[in-house]
């Protein structure tokens, strides 16, 4: 009973910022400005759903951070499925010696692509090639792996017999058919969680849209939401709106695929 | 005919060429996405460039501006500020999230999924409900506050508090870490809880002598990536606070985008993206160095 409580008080904590979004979102502006405020808004203020979508170009934003989150999703998978095959599946001197900086690097790609201590000279090599204001430089290093990715993916690779690849390889497989045939099928589910986290990671992304997207047909939803911080102070309905329409999809996604975030983010851990 | 050991080598030799093709990508985004803008920061630090034309030498100027630059100091001053506070506290709400997702209770997985959502919903929208929820006028917070007979508190606008109002939001993604301490948690044997309980210890003696003690390897990796995520804290104070009041959540790493994007000053922002990476990797170092008189890696 206890336990009980316990858990309902902490969950009731973490989900009241999504809950009061969701109730400032449907509050008319009357009733946004009573105090003590209202817990449930008096009268369903649908339309600032449809306000807030005029207020910025909702459906040009969701398409371009679509896109961004699917490209990041393709070089995330695909870069790192075969890097990590290298650091796992293929015996070479030097290969453990090797996966030192990778993992020593997830401390500065924290944030990635884009993080403040690589950003200023990566701006500077982007901007000499004429590629900002395009999604170049947001989806381009994704091509090349994510250190946290290529070890998640490592560990589990390792989990596979080697037995499988010895026996393909003495049937006349070479090195491609065996990570195309054998090992991506049962790399399946690892290969999934990497596909979502990359796409969250993408949708969430701030500061790389913020310093490499300045033409505002470009923008992402993430940048769209600048757009409620007016001169004249923040209507928080609106702001709410749209912010909920952001974190949907989101809630959506982790409601579909629950399973394979909470197991993927342990995938990493078993050391 | 060759030799087996010239053989041994020639196998060696094409294994070494085939795994390096495999992990060529990777190779290359080391050197371009790291390597490159790492030691670039250092040669660019040492020009006056402002985005335009060419960068133009100037040695240790910036460095020695940067010495004399109340901001910088200022920046430096917050972030590790945050890092001190933000670190600890995210250990000891991770742990008790995970304690609490760990909890034998029929409906738990709803509770995970509540705690766990937070984290993955993006930090901007986060920012901006806790603007809302954290206005001193209308907001939840000091309506709750109010109710127990607290006085208001105006958290983005007093600088006493404003620093605490972003290390709050970061305690809401605290939801993944959480998971990492849960499988944790389920691996410690439930035959040393039973040890524990013939020798008499209550629930306190047990998490404070067997589970934390097993935790550690966690809470190592929590406190790395914690001292990262703190050092680089940037998208909470650009849009909560910008920097303000007072510059009391002007972090290095906005001061970095300020200097680099707002005032066109891309030399002096490089020479403190420099001194961020140094600070990052020598806290690394520190705490890995650290780790051997605290971190348990034996299960006995």
């Amino acid at each position: 009973m206890v336990s009980r409580v316990f858990l309902i008080a902490m969950s009731l904590f973490y989900i009241s910022p999504m809950y009061w979004m969701l109730v400032t979102s449907l509050k008319s502006d009357q009733e946004l400005s009573r105090f003590p405020p209202t817990l449930w808004p008096e009268e369903l203020a649908w339309h600032n759903f449809d306000q807030a979508t005029r207020t910025f170009p909702f459906l040009s934003y969701l398409e371009n951070t679509a896109v961004f989150a699917a490209l990041t999703m393709i070089g995330s998978v695909l870069s790192n499925f075969v890097i990590a095959y290298g650091f796992s599946r293929i015996k070479w001197p030097g290969r453990d010696l090797l996966f030192y900086p990778v993992v020593a690097s997830i401390f500065i790609f924290i944030q990635f692509p884009v993080n403040p201590i690589t950003m200023v000279p990566m701006f500077s090599f982007f901007a000499g090639l004429g590629l900002v204001n395009s999604y170049v430089p947001l989806v381009l290093p994704t091509f090349f792996g994510n250190p946290f990715f290529i070890f998640l993916l490592r560990q589990f690779m390792l989990q596979i017999p080697t037995d499988l690849s010895e026996a393909a390889r003495i049937d006349g497989a070479n090195e491609f058919q065996i990570m195309y045939r054998i090992i991506l099928p049962l790399t399946r589910p690892a290969l999934v969680v990497v596909a979502l986290l990359a796409g969250v990671s993408a949708w969430n992304d701030f500061l790389g849209p913020l310093i490499y997207l300045q033409n505002d047909k470009l923008y992402t939803l993430s940048l769209g939401l600048q757009f409620f911080k007016t001169m004249h102070g923040i209507q928080f309905n609106l702001l709410m709106a749209a912010s909920c329409l952001v974190v949907l999809p989101i809630v959506v996604v982790f409601l579909c695929f629950q399973r394979f975030f909470i197991e993927g983010i342990t995938l990493g851990s078993s050391r | 005919m060759p030799q087996p050991r010239q053989r041994l080598i020639r196998n060696d030799f094409r294994r070494l060429s085939l795994g390096l093709l495999f992990i060529s990508p990777w190779l290359v985004g080391f050197f371009l996405f790291l390597v490159y803008p790492v030691v670039s920061n250092f040669h660019l630090g040492m020009t006056h460039y402002s985005g335009f034309g060419q960068p133009e030498w100037i040695g240790f100027r910036n460095y020695q501006e940067l010495f004399h630059d109340q901001l910088f100091w200022t920046s430096l001053y917050n972030t590790l500020y945050y890092v001190i506070l933000a670190v600890p506290l995210g250990v000891a709400v991770a742990i008790a999230l995970a304690l609490a997702m760990n909890q034998k209770v029929r409906e738990v997985t709803l509770y995970r999924a509540l705690l766990y959502i937070p984290s993955v919903a993006p930090v901007f929208a986060l920012s901006m409900m806790l603007i809302w929820l954290l206005n001193p006028r209308y907001g939840l917070f000091n309506y709750i506050l109010s109710i127990v007979h607290l006085p208001a508190i105006n958290w983005l606008g007093d600088p006493r508090w404003s620093k605490l109002a972003i290390v709050l939001v970061a305690q809401f993604g605290a939801g993944q870490i959480a998971l990492i301490f849960l499988a944790a948690l389920k691996a410690i044997p439930s035959t040393l809880y039973d040890a524990a309980s013939l020798d008499g210890a209550g629930p306190w003696r047990k998490f404070w002598y067997v589970t934390l003690p097993l935790l550690t390897p966690t809470i190592l990796y929590d406190i790395i990536i914690g001292i990262g995520l703190g050092l680089q804290v940037f998208a909470p104070a650009y849009i909560m606070t910008g920097g303000g009041p007072l510059n009391s959540t002007m972090f290095t790493a906005l001061y970095i985008y300020k200097n680099a994007f707002e005032y066109s000053r891309v030399g002096f922002a490089a020479a403190l993206s420099g001194i961020l990476f140094i600070i990052n990797v020598a806290l690394a170092v520190v705490t890995f160095w650290s780790s051997k008189f605290w971190v348990n890696y034996h299960i006995e």
